[in-house]
């Protein structure tokens, strides 16, 4: 039993948050550590690729921790801390592309497919419920009598209870 | 209803059974697309291609005879490579025939800057492997390689002859870089 607390006990532990930043990267203001903190969410650390740099124990997304922190102590502003990354490593470096031409389709892309598959929906439910009868051509007369005699055969051979 | 419009909307219907065909036309384009040995999903572009070196003037390795590195050095009208190593790193231990190769045979001017790395290993791994650079500047903190938008090393990049960056190589330089793309790279910018 105690074995089994220790193990869920261990087990819990290990699901609780890593978290990378190090006391000693930490500012001193708590108010600029928490702008940092929250910039840093939407930095892409450009080794793991698809871990923010706050949350990324690599030796890049370290230094780059402690450059967003440099920059905000100098006085820059988030947009101009991003700005200073996306010059030098492009727009991935961002979790949130910006809005500009390039990335209109990634922005807009789903909107549009919906858009698409949705007047797909109407316009097939609009054609039914102007024609409703639309389907298979009705029979021809002498199809009709075939039919009829066909079944007229059938009952003919299995008579069937009413 | 008319003879031709039943006609078509039989053929359209019918169609609809090459959607199945279709869908996996698609999907095998992507499958094609995505073991592409060739295709390196973890690469990324560089933000810096076309764009001037940055500044910075870094000194020679601690305890090491020769010259240190700074952008100037780059704007001297030849095209350059600077190659971004550190003897922690492996991959730079496979590339670094290909420098010795370069820096020898074609007479390119090869720089580098060494990433984070402690002096006395710096100098080990130079001593041992043979030194292909004509300047090296040391980046202690890595700070000079943030500014280059380097996110690991080694990557190399080709400066043109106006000390704009043209081209980053991610990884180490094999022989099909070097025959593929960094030597006739070199040549059309020398021209």
């Amino acid at each position: 039993m105690r074995m089994w607390l220790l193990a869920l006990t261990l087990w819990l532990v290990g699901l609780s948050p890593a978290w990378a930043v190090l006391p000693s990267e930490m500012l001193d203001d708590p108010v600029l550590e928490a702008r940092a903190r929250a910039l840093s969410q939407d930095i892409r650390c450009l080794v793991c690729q698809n871990e923010p740099i706050d949350s990324s124990n690599a030796d890049l997304a370290h230094d780059l921790r402690v450059l967003v922190r440099e920059r905000l102590v100098a006085g820059d502003s988030d947009d101009q801390v991003k700005s200073y990354l996306v010059a030098r490593y492009g727009d991935f470096v961002l979790f949130n592309p910006p809005m500009k031409p390039e990335t209109y389709l990634l922005w807009f892309g789903p909107a549009l497919l919906v858009l698409l598959g949705g007047g797909g929906v109407v316009a097939y439910y609009a054609r039914r419920r102007r024609n409703p009868a639309a389907g298979p051509a009705p029979l021809s007369t002498d199809e009709r009598q075939r039919l009829e005699r066909a079944l007229a055969d059938t009952d003919a051979a299995e008579p069937r209870a009413r | 209803m008319t003879e031709a419009m039943t006609s078509g909307t039989i053929v359209r219907r019918r169609l609809i059974f090459l959607a199945p065909l279709v869908a996996f036309g698609v999907l095998a384009g992507y499958f094609i697309w995505g073991l592409n040995p060739d295709r390196h999903p973890h690469d990324l572009p560089s933000a810096m291609i076309d764009r001037p070196v940055p500044e910075f003037s870094l000194p020679t390795i601690e305890g090491m005879a020769g010259l240190g590195l700074s952008a100037d050095d780059l704007r001297t009208g030849e095209v350059t490579l600077v190659n971004f190593f550190a003897s922690w790193c492996v991959p730079c231990r496979l590339e670094h025939r290909y420098l010795l190769e370069l820096a020898k045979d074609d007479k390119v001017r090869l720089y580098g800057v060494n990433y984070k790395n402690e002096p006395a290993e710096a100098r080990a791994w130079l001593t041992g492997l043979g030194n292909p650079y004509g300047r090296i500047g040391a980046d202690s903190t890595g700070r000079v390689g943030i500014d280059w938008g380097v996110y690991g090393v080694p990557e190399t990049y080709i400066i043109d002859r106006t000390g704009r960056i043209r081209y980053r190589q991610l990884g180490p330089i094999d022989q099909k870089a070097l025959d593929e793309t960094i030597r006739p790279m070199i040549r059309k910018l020398s021209q």
